[in-house]
């Protein structure tokens, strides 16, 4: 069966602490952020991506389910907001809401759909899916086809945050970040996660013990999905514009990029590939196509030298999970 | 025939539509083919399929403005030298995944399609290079009903013997014998003293390939592009999905029967003329989750 973590340690105190320290050290950096003149966009881009992968990888790592087309959460979502904001006016946080909601709408009728085949199948039919998404978005008006919407307004959060001043959006993209990431973090390790990691593991045995796999698999999509679309809601206040590239599959497989080179199955490891990802991205920006190479060359070494991702070969070499 | 003039459609564009259709289908059913056999025998669905195929159009390109090879040495010089490139890839990096998860094969060649797309696109844009139809297939007949032009025709009715042929190769003959007996139980056929890696190599390199002949072939319809294959290869993905990767003369009935759908499509409802397969992917996995001749995985 699917074996994509081969030496996950069963959860103990010990780890539980390195956990805690480790996102410690993480909230730790991401707060001081502001204060250390790093450029603010970057990180908030990043910010944004890397829970994106955090939710992907939740279906991954911890599902064996291998999307092809998260990318369709994170544009929908996307799209959602940003007509929401900028046609209907509404405020931040129900633009939030409802590009969430949208994504996990999408996620509730993919998700009936992908989860009839397993493997690589899945990974197929999600990428047909988010395909298909892509040419309605091209066509349906609302989207303004290849100019995307533009000019979003980014407007007050409660009526009292002001969302157009850098700081205060780095803040409120970090909170958004962390609430996601804590989410998913408490899944992982509840009972549900862990009937998750037992059909990853061997699915006719999780069958034969009785649970109804494809009712947690597809609980387990759902909430990728969602996450993923509230990852895209987010970005909205960052780029403040809704594109096709954000549908696109190149964008699914960016996201499969970071977490792979992160660390598949692990914590913390799709923050860290978001971050590098979009370093990369941001570094190599003037040399066009070469990006893409480059990303086909990370793309080939992970999978043939480096399996288990930065974070994955870290907890690996100290025997810890992280 | 007598109920479309009732319509108010003029027939000649209908078949028109039905021909490119037919052309498009035969694309897919020879893209799907190699899919096909290739994760019979080496449990990787291959994501570079899309890449190898605009690698043959190219080697067509090159060919015939570098050294001027013509278009046919190129139907079998192309396929031959993007089939050895792909060997190349087995060997050195593919055949390292055996025993892994099929999810790091389909990685690893998405990884080699953003490297090989990526090469091309920066040495040649993206937009499209002309290849001239051969004079042998240049103009059309007239058959009453349509107008033929005569390199169509001919896409059609040799895309059609190629996969014939590859069926008859696959299920008639004592070398896809044992190429069906390896996908089985490859230690057990190992037992018999067939060399199974060999096997894989050269049927990897069969499945590139066929792509690579179907890159030519289009070269002419479609243009040269980086990013040709690169659409298509979803699309292929779906059709897999759709019938199944099960049997040979399923993926070419499927591909082939998606492709005339399409193309009445394009003609009916031309807005949903790129979705359409998908739209069919859809509700066949409602209907029949294991695909139209596959077995459920």
């Amino acid at each position: 069966m699917t074996v994509l973590t081969d030496d996950i340690l069963p959860t103990s105190g010990r780890a539980v602490r390195d956990e805690m320290i480790a996102f410690a050290v993480m909230a730790g950096l991401l707060l001081i952020v502001p204060l250390t003149g790093v450029y603010p966009f970057f990180v908030m881009q990043a910010l944004c991506f890397a829970l994106l992968a955090c939710a992907f990888n939740l279906l991954i790592g911890y599902g064996g389910l291998l999307s092809f087309g998260h990318a369709m959460f994170l544009g929908t979502a996307g799209y959602v907001t940003a007509h929401a904001l900028k046609v209907w006016g509404v405020s931040p946080e129900l633009g939030i809401l409802l590009g969430t909601a949208g994504a996990a709408a999408l996620g509730v009728i993919t998700g009936l759909v992908a989860i009839r085949r397993q493997g690589i199948y899945f990974a197929m039919i999600t990428l047909a899916l988010s395909q298909l998404l892509y040419f309605i978005y091209l066509q349906t008006p609302f989207t303004h086809g290849e100019d995307g919407i533009q000019g979003i307004p980014q407007g007050y959060l409660f009526g009292i945050f002001n969302l157009a001043r850098p700081t205060t959006l780095y803040y409120v993209i970090l909170a958004g970040f962390l609430f996601g990431f804590l989410l998913i973090y408490r899944t992982i390790n509840s009972p549900f996660g862990e009937v998750l990691k037992a059909i990853r593991e061997n699915e006719p045995r999780a069958i034969s013990l009785g649970y109804k796999t494809d009712q947690y698999k597809l609980l387990a999509y759902i909430l990728s999905a969602t996450l993923a679309g509230f990852a895209g809601s987010l970005k909205v206040f960052v780029a403040q514009n809704a594109s096709l590239t954000d549908v696109h599959w190149s964008m699914s497989g960016e996201i499969v990029l970071m977490t792979l080179v992160g660390g598949l199955g692990t914590i913390f490891g799709p923050v860290v590939g978001a971050f590098v990802i979009i370093a990369m991205q941001q570094y190599l920006a003037g040399f066009g196509q070469w990006v893409t190479v480059i990303q086909g060359v990370i793309f080939v070494t992970c999978v043939l030298t480096f399996r288990r991702g930065v974070i994955g070969e870290i907890a690996h070499y100290f025997r810890r999970s992280l | 025939m007598y109920v479309i003039p009732l319509l108010g459609i003029p027939p000649q564009v209908l078949f028109g539509q039905l021909l490119l259709g037919l052309i498009n289908g035969a694309f897919y059913a020879m893209l799907s083919l190699g899919l096909a056999v290739i994760f019979g025998l080496l449990n990787i669905i291959n994501f570079a399929h899309g890449a190898l195929y605009m690698m043959g159009a190219f080697c067509a390109y090159f060919l015939l403005n570098v050294l001027g090879i013509g278009y046919w040495p190129a139907l079998i010089v192309a396929p031959i030298m993007v089939g050895i490139f792909g060997m190349i890839l087995e060997r050195t990096m593919l055949q390292w995944l055996s025993g892994l998860d099929h999810l790091y094969g389909l990685l690893l060649t998405f990884g080699i399609a953003l490297i090989v797309q990526g090469v091309f696109q920066n040495y040649f844009g993206s937009s499209g290079l002309p290849y001239a139809i051969p004079d042998e297939l240049k103009g059309g007949m007239n058959l009453g009903f349509m107008f033929l032009p005569i390199y169509r025709g001919w896409v059609v009715v040799f895309s059609l013997i190629v996969c014939l042929l590859t069926w008859f190769l696959i299920e008639r003959t004592r070398l896809g014998a044992n190429l069906r007996a390896a996908t089985e139980n490859p230690t057990l056929v190992r037992a018999f003293g067939i060399n199974v890696p060999r096997m894989i190599t050269l049927t990897y390199g069969l499945g590139v390939g066929l792509a690579a002949l179907a890159g030519v072939l289009s070269a002419p319809i479609n243009q040269v592009r980086p990013l040709m294959g690169a659409d298509l290869i979803i699309v292929v993905f779906a059709v897999v999905v759709i019938g199944g990767m099960g049997s040979i003369m399923g993926s070419i009935i499927t591909g082939f029967a998606l492709g005339i759908i399409e193309g009445l499509t394009k003609y009916f409802y031309p807005e949903a003329s790129n979705t359409v397969v998908f739209v069919l992917m859809v509700l066949v996995l409602l209907v029949k989750p294991s695909g139209l001749t596959g077995r459920a995985t």
